[in-house]
């Protein structure tokens, strides 16, 4: 068993509630760093974490608080972005749903570490049955002191806010959810300037991952050093993995980083192999928007070794040969899959969560889910896989943020990898057989 | 401005909405009060509705409008008592999405995007809604509906239907626990 961090008390009945969080030692990171802690000593024990952003990006997170502007007389703010909407990706949902009280404990420390007076979470509209268990958090946190004015007799006053969305991939990223924190159109901003000197309102803000926050109380009250000996290398701590698709045991399982892909997939402790014994073909292994890799690819680095689940390892080999860890969704795909039909359920969502603010997005997203559509329905061309294969790469780099690429690998990679996949697609339109997967009722149906 | 307006509960709720956001950024209720409206006001958001919203935070329909617009949760035409919001993307469609939403098309006689007569289910196929562990899934107001199966789908839509009550997102729902 590896370490656990965020999910070491998931399985402790009624830890939800306030009293079971305390007594298996919540809020004590609060305690320690409003009682005998500087904000600066706060930064300085996350950066030595080396924790990384868990959202997607993996950006040090001590890094990011240490850009915060501290300019005299004006308002700071932490955010945490709870809009998890990364196809594949549902840990957030996980963590927030079970222990509610781990999120708003990371954010209260990290709020004092950045000098916050006041925060907000936004979480996704359609996680609209988790506000009322985040509520309730947030008042016992209030009733108990935690929360409010002078907390723990400190002179450290904080309010803690929920605000919902209403179903926009995009307000994922960062400025384009500080817009719709603002009551606008989700359309992400132009960097720079970056939110950590004009963020919400104008003002200084941080905006962090539910994950990202929730490792916050380990790291204070451990120190940074401890955190930093979990993982492997510049891939510190622990990871949740929200494992779906053809596999026997999908969830979210938080693994120390630096396991194997292999045994993440094949362990009873994991995954558990694959769904009916089959086997498997592809993985897509950080969320929609990373490369999908094909079994052999994703299971060994391109130097032979096995491929780990880490930041570096999955990036092993560029986007020739290797992925991303993301957010870590893992989407398992066994043999009968159709890389093509799959990608296509990408290109959709892509195209319907394209803000439309920059033309190559815009209309890119939409040729390629057109173009993807001719295919399936047996109306594609050589050419077509040619022009789909241009189309991504006028996109990728060519946006103000980063859901163009995020659009774009998806198609590059699946061209890259599985392209006489796509010419027998177009070649034999007859041939396509379309391969039912329900399972639920075992009732497996051949058109 | 028509009659539409708020219940005095609604309107308290909406107040303390208001309440969480500095002097003079009001306009970041916007998202929050459209929820509460469409809730109250028969799961849409008619431009009186929205209207009516822009005035209480006292910024122009046109900002309402704009926002309402961008949002995929937000109805602007009328939905039946029971939208079924079916996910549709890759892990879903790994397991099976694409045949629940067929299930549901022939059950009813309605294609996605269409209402029953009676005016009871909207069909509605959506993205990602962080259920991929759990597919199929399908969301009916604020509830997640997981690891379908046809069956499961007619026992939860024949609930509905003897219900005959409107679902909304903010409806208490039951919580699964995985």
């Amino acid at each position: 068993m590896g370490k656990k961090i965020l999910l070491a008390h998931d399985h402790v009945p009624g830890i939800q509630g306030y009293e079971v969080y305390r007594q298996n030692g919540g809020y004590a990171s609060v305690e320690k760093a409003v009682k005998s802690m500087s904000a600066e000593a706060l930064v300085e024990e996350v950066k030595k974490s080396g924790l990384r952003g868990r959202g997607g990006a993996g950006f040090p997170t001590g890094n990011k608080w240490n850009f915060l502007a501290k300019p005299e007389g004006v308002a700071r703010y932490l955010v945490c972005n709870a809009d998890e909407s990364e196809p594949g990706t549902f840990k957030d949902r996980y963590l927030m749903s079970r222990i509610p009280h781990i999120l708003v404990e990371g954010m209260i420390t990290s709020s004092f570490a950045l000098g916050v007076n006041t925060a907000y979470i936004y979480i996704r509209g359609e996680y609209y049955y988790i506000v009322s268990i985040l509520e309730k958090a947030i008042e016992e946190a209030y009733a108990n002191g935690w929360l409010g004015k002078n907390i723990l007799g400190s002179g450290y006053n904080l309010d803690l806010y929920l605000h919902v969305g209403a179903g926009a991939y995009i307000c994922g990223e960062e400025t384009a959810l500080l817009e719709s924190l603002e009551g606008k159109r989700g359309n992400p901003r132009i960097k720079p300037p970056f939110p950590a000197i004009a963020g919400l309102y104008g003002c200084p803000t941080v905006v962090n991952n539910v994950e990202t926050l929730a490792a916050v109380p380990f790291i204070v009250n451990n120190g940074g050093e401890a955190y930093a000996q979990i993982g492997i290398g510049k891939s510190a701590g622990t990871k949740l993995i929200s494992a779906s698709g053809h596999i026997n045991k999908p969830g979210v399982y938080e693994i120390e980083m630096g396991i194997t892909v292999e045994d993440f997939i094949y362990s009873d402790e994991y995954c558990g192999g694959i769904l009916n014994g089959k086997k498997l073909k592809a993985v897509v292994a950080g969320g929609s928007s990373v490369p999908i890799l094909p079994a052999d690819k994703i299971l060994t680095t391109p130097s032979g070794e096995k491929r780990l689940m880490s930041y570096e390892s999955l990036a092993d080999g560029g986007f020739a040969s290797g992925t991303m860890l993301g957010s870590g969704g893992f989407i398992v795909m066994d043999e009968t899959t159709s890389i093509v039909e799959n990608l296509f359920t990408f290109a959709r969502f892509y195209h319907h969560e394209s803000c439309g603010q920059c033309s190559p997005c815009r209309e890119g997203t939409a040729w390629m889910e057109k173009i993807l559509h001719k295919m399936i329905d047996g109306h594609g061309t050589i050419e077509d896989v040619d022009l789909l294969w241009e189309i991504q790469a006028k996109i990728e780099g060519n946006t103000i943020c980063p859901l163009g690429d995020a659009a774009a690998w998806p198609v590059a990679s699946a061209i890259r990898h599985f392209r006489s996949e796509f010419e027998e697609y177009v070649r034999n339109p007859n041939s396509i057989k379309v391969v039912r997967h329900y399972d639920s009722t075992q009732n497996l149906v051949n058109a | 401005m028509s009659d539409i307006k708020f219940s005095e509960d609604t309107l308290a709720a909406a107040n303390k909405i208001i309440a969480r956001y500095p002097e003079g950024k009001h306009k970041s209720a916007l998202i929050p009060l459209l929820h509460l409206a469409q809730a109250e006001f028969d799961g849409w958001l008619s431009l009186a509705a929205m209207d009516y919203v822009a005035s209480l935070l006292n910024i122009q329909s046109i900002e309402a409008y704009e926002v309402a617009s961008f949002y995929s949760m937000f109805n602007l035409n009328p939905v039946g008592k029971c939208l079924i919001e079916v996910c549709r993307t890759s892990s879903c469609w790994l397991r099976g999405a694409n045949e629940i939403i067929e299930h549901i098309e022939k059950k009813y006689g309605i294609k996605e995007g269409e209402t029953t007569a009676d005016g009871m289910f909207t069909l509605k196929t959506v993205e990602c809604l962080g259920s991929c562990g759990t597919a199929p899934m399908m969301m009916v107001g604020a509830q997640f509906h997981e690891n379908l199966s046809y069956e499961k789908v007619d026992s939860i839509l024949e609930n509905c239907q003897s219900d005959n009550k409107r679902k909304t997102y903010l409806d208490k729902v039951v919580i699964n626990q995985y």
